[in-house]
């Protein structure tokens, strides 16, 4: 237990959406697993089964109704289920990134200062951190003309790829990744999953959600089935 | 944001409270604000959002609670404790304040230069190259040339009052600065602008912010926290994209599905 980065215990959530008349939509009940360094865990399971959600959990972002989800920060674990947001937001900071297929444009900053920016405000040194930038664009197949430009104006995979390579440009030792190849063509999916390789080398946990089965294959180390936390109707 | 996680609260309000005789302006508020730190109070009018900025930068006295602050000399003081002098000195070198109209945030008959070396008089500036200087520095980093230092701010437009407004307030490096609706007089495209300005300034000079504000989308853009305030109290708080993203509040959820998407 004491060398996992990531361990979830009886984690449940359930919306309440008021302006239905408070209709309450359990997600998923008693979710348990933990990830070790160097281990990619895949959240299998269909579409709505809460796959996404844990993930949104585990980040911060979708609040915890019960259990704990414990994130490693150095000799400390937190529990980000009731983590203050400063606490929340310092773990983002240093310990980890989420990955969507979607670019949150920041406007007029270059697609290179974005992917390198992403390295250096996790402590990575200013010639490092470009050096880790120009690779990442490279082999993720983004036109060097356009690295200069911010990328409002790309088309939705160009934005797709310079938001994998901002994911993966900084150390992180916990990285939760969305869905990060959908619609991307088979060429850039092989780089995104050789980018996975070299993170577990590196000794990251990660959990993943991948539509593909052969990315999904490829980076698994264990999948586990979320419809196994499916939430019982009456809950 | 680098936050030092065994610093103190810079600002601290406990059970801060305004009743206008019978009417509430607000009740019940606390929370702690650590420096670098970004807080976006929401609600819509009349939900108590003003009267609680008015309340912090004490230009309104409370009817409860109280308000602790720690002094750039490290001293915690309650705000309504110090004398008018203090709070004077405290308004002009430690805190901003960026109006939503810019003509109650600036000297509309004192030229742009003029507005921003104001400040640095106020904090003991006497060479008038060097505030000039200094002054031209700060236009320049709000994007306003050089040739407009001599030019009176009735000559500018909306977003570029606002811009030298910025200027003005962050001249002397405050701590703290307050923001009321800074953008929402502005176009939308103007609003883009100046929001990337205050985004780019807040994390390079880790500045603790209370800005404001109905639009959720400034909220999300420029906030780590967010407080949702409705009909004097706050209902709703935590991280800005855990309450945007999974509301609990039914006048939370109200809020978020109330923006239209584009």
């Amino acid at each position: 237990m004491t060398h996992n980065l990531v361990t979830l215990e009886g984690v449940s959530k359930a919306f309440t959406l008021h302006l239905r008349d408070g209709l309450k939509i359990s997600v998923v009940d008693n979710v348990s697993f933990s990830v070790a360094p160097g281990e990619c865990v895949v959240l299998g399971g269909p579409s709505g089964a809460g796959k996404s959600s844990i993930l949104k959990m585990v980040y911060g972002n979708y609040r915890c109704d019960h259990g704990r989800i414990l994130v490693r920060d150095g000799d400390e674990f937190v529990d980000v289920a009731t983590a203050e947001p400063r606490r929340i937001l310092a773990l983002r900071g240093s310990v980890m990134g989420y990955v969507s297929q979607f670019l949150r444009v920041i406007p007029r900053v270059s697609a290179l200062d974005i992917v390198a920016g992403a390295a250096t405000d996790s402590g990575v040194g200013r010639a490092e951190a470009w050096a880790r930038a120009e690779r990442l664009l490279t082999l993720l197949n983004v036109p060097e003309r356009l690295w200069s430009l911010p990328p409002a104006t790309f088309s939705g995979g160009e934005q797709q790829r310079v938001n994998i390579a901002r994911g993966l440009a900084a150390d992180r030792p916990v990285l939760l990744l969305d869905e990060p190849t959908a619609s991307l063509d088979a060429a850039n999916r092989a780089v995104v999953v050789r980018l996975i390789e070299e993170k577990k080398r590196a000794g990251a946990a990660i959990i993943g959600i991948f539509h593909d089965e052969d990315v999904r294959d490829l980076v698994a180390d264990r999948i586990v089935d979320v419809t196994e936390f499916a939430a019982s109707k009456a809950a | 944001m680098t936050a030092n996680l065994n610093d103190k609260p810079l600002l601290s309000a406990r059970n801060l409270g305004k009743h206008y005789g019978q009417r509430l302006g607000c009740r019940d508020v606390s929370f702690d604000l650590y420096e670098g730190e970004v807080l976006a109070v929401v609600g819509e009018s009349g939900s108590g959002k003003s009267t609680l900025l008015s309340l912090l930068a004490t230009e309104l006295a409370p009817t409860a609670g109280r308000v602790d602050y720690r002094m750039r000399d490290g001293e915690t003081r309650n705000l309504f404790d110090l004398s008018e002098a203090e709070r004077r000195f405290l308004l002009r070198t430690d805190w901003g304040f960026v109006r939503q109209d810019a003509r109650d945030g600036l000297r509309m008959g004192v030229s742009a230069g003029g507005n921003v070396g104001e400040r640095l008089m106020a904090v003991g500036g006497r060479h008038y190259g060097r505030i000039r200087d200094t002054a031209s520095d700060w236009l320049n980093r709000v994007e306003i040339g050089p040739e407009r230092i001599d030019d009176l701010p009735k000559s500018f437009s909306g977003g570029m009052r606002q811009r030298l407004q910025i200027a003005r307030n962050l001249v002397t490096h405050p701590r703290l600065v307050f923001m009321d609706e800074p953008t929402s007089s502005l176009d939308v495209s103007v609003q883009a602008r100046l929001l990337d300005l205050i985004r780019g300034l807040v994390t390079e000079l880790g500045l603790a912010v209370i800005i404001v504000t109905h639009d959720l989308a400034v909220a999300r853009l420029l906030s780590h926290r967010i407080m949702v305030m409705r009909q004097g109290r706050v209902i709703e708080t935590g991280l800005t994209d855990q309450v945007l993203d999974d509301p609990r509040e039914a006048y939370t959820q109200l809020l978020v599905s109330s923006v239209l998407a584009a």
